[in-house]
């Protein structure tokens, strides 16, 4: 059996008084896919925040590689070295140029070498077919080449693990196959470990190894990605994947 | 005419001595604006971290200052401070002092408003590529927060220099202070000297301020320009 990246225990998450995610638990092996679905407002994000350390989370534990996390923020910061995440909103520096986006990473957190660093954001820019745009401000790119940069600038720390969340969900229709195609490279090619928020049912069935449903904070189920689409296992999911109309 | 009044201007060292008073009340000002500016980016820094009790100090630091008029902070550091805790300095050196302080307060808050205003996502995303608070600040939220702070900070430097006319009132040999001995001086030979030195006054104050008001307008409009373009 592969190793596994990720595990969660009885997580649960609360915002003040209101409970967010129940009884979460969840594990990862290395190289596979997990798509988490669910209808808004199900904790999708919340969860996968609480990955990388950016929610505070008040029960139950994350064992990442092994290791149990003391979510300190000192060794979340270490860690989210590992574990990469890109947002809905891409979120570029708008003060930094494109290749400095992405080598602030590499260059000052991880201290790379620094010429080694920019050759390899250059490759990692060329493969989304971004070279020629290294020296611009992000303002002047559209919202599919800012994603694709926010993506580089996530794989330029060299993660083992990555976190999307609803990456293409603010793009353009026609800018979205782009960056789909770019993350099911990164799961066939790289055989990248990673989560996927998404609202884009094809590009579930397509790359998803097995389905997390979520709904009001809880973990409906957890089923082998074919199955799912063909036959979940709750009718809650059924009636989920019937209203998405795909 | 034997006298138009405009001629006190001449009168022996009288220019050369308002001019002295000009370089006082500019050293003053400048003096206070770099060294309340530097503590006020540390300080509004500072005003965007969670703790609570160190907020809250800071807070009263900037309301102290804001609310208290500065003629008062003036003597109260120029009359009461000196005799109650023996704290003596030179007049021109305790108003640098008042100023950098009053400086300090309110860049504080110029430098919060600016650094909340940078969206919640810059800073997440800044955290998710593993950058400590240090490097957050150094790299992302303070470079953003930069251009919307600047024509704040110019309005006020613009601020400061006009109030630096208070000067005279603790008796700092400021550009307000000489003009009225030069008034006083030559009264007699000069009835309507008032009118020349106020005037040329005026046009010092002007000179400085309106290039500085200008500059803050036109960079304000160039950063809208850059957010809605």
């Amino acid at each position: 059996m592969a190793d596994k990246v990720l595990e969660v225990e009885h997580l649960e998450k609360y915002y003040q008084k209101k409970h967010v995610l129940f009884d979460i638990n969840l594990s990862i092996q290395q190289g596979e896919v997990v798509t988490l679905l669910g209808p808004s407002g199900s904790g999708k994000s919340t969860l996968i925040r609480c990955l990388n350390g950016l929610e505070e989370y008040q029960k139950g534990t994350i064992i990442f590689e092994g290791k149990k996390i003391v979510p300190t923020e000192k060794n979340w910061q270490q860690i989210r070295q590992k574990i990469g995440m890109v947002f809905q909103s891409y979120d570029l520096f708008p003060n930094l140029t494109v290749i400095d986006n992405i080598l602030l990473g590499p260059i000052k957190v991880q201290k790379q070498d620094k010429s080694a660093a920019r050759v390899e954001a250059k490759k990692l820019l060329k493969s989304v077919d971004l070279e020629d745009y290294a020296d611009v401000y992000p303002r002047e790119l559209s919202g599919g080449q800012k994603q694709r940069v926010a993506i580089v600038r996530a794989l330029a720390l060299h993660p083992d693990f990555m976190l999307f969340d609803e990456v293409t969900a603010s793009l353009d229709p026609e800018m979205v196959r782009g960056i789909l195609n770019i993350i099911k490279g990164l799961a066939n090619m790289d055989n990248m470990t990673m989560i996927v928020v998404t609202h884009e049912m094809n590009f579930a069935q397509e790359i998803a190894d097995r389905v997390v449903f979520l709904e009001n904070g809880h973990i409906l189920e957890q089923t082998p990605a074919k199955q799912f689409f063909s036959k979940p296992k709750t009718d809650r999911a059924q009636a989920f994947l019937d209203s998405m109309d795909f | 005419m034997a006298h138009s009044g405009i001629s006190v201007l001449l009168e022996g060292t009288n220019f050369t001595r308002l001019l002295g008073g000009l370089w006082v009340t500019v050293k003053i000002a400048a003096i206070a604006l770099i060294v309340g500016i530097v503590l006020g980016i540390i300080l509004g820094v500072l005003r965007t971290f969670k703790n609570r009790p160190l907020r809250l100090i800071l807070r009263l630091y900037l309301e102290f200052f804001r609310i208290v008029p500065t003629v008062v902070l003036l003597f109260l550091f120029y009359y009461i401070l000196p005799r109650q805790m023996n704290f003596n300095l030179p007049a021109d050196q305790l108003a640098t002092l008042v100023f950098a302080l009053w400086v300090a307060a309110e860049m504080s808050d110029i430098v919060r408003g600016a650094l909340i205003s940078v969206p919640k996502h810059q800073r997440e995303s800044g955290m998710a590529i593993g950058l400590n608070r240090y490097q957050l600040y150094r790299y992302v939220l303070i470079p953003q927060a930069i251009s919307l702070e600047i024509p704040a900070t110019i309005n006020l430097a613009t601020r400061v220099i006009k109030t630096t006319s208070l000067l005279m009132l603790i008796s700092v040999m400021d550009v307000i202070n000489i003009g009225q001995q030069i008034i006083e001086a030559n009264n007699h030979s000069h009835p309507t000297g008032v009118f020349w030195v106020y005037g040329l006054i005026f046009l010092f104050y002007f000179l400085i301020d309106y290039p500085l008001s200008w500059w803050a307008k036109r960079l304000e409009k160039k950063r809208l320009e850059r957010a809605n373009g």
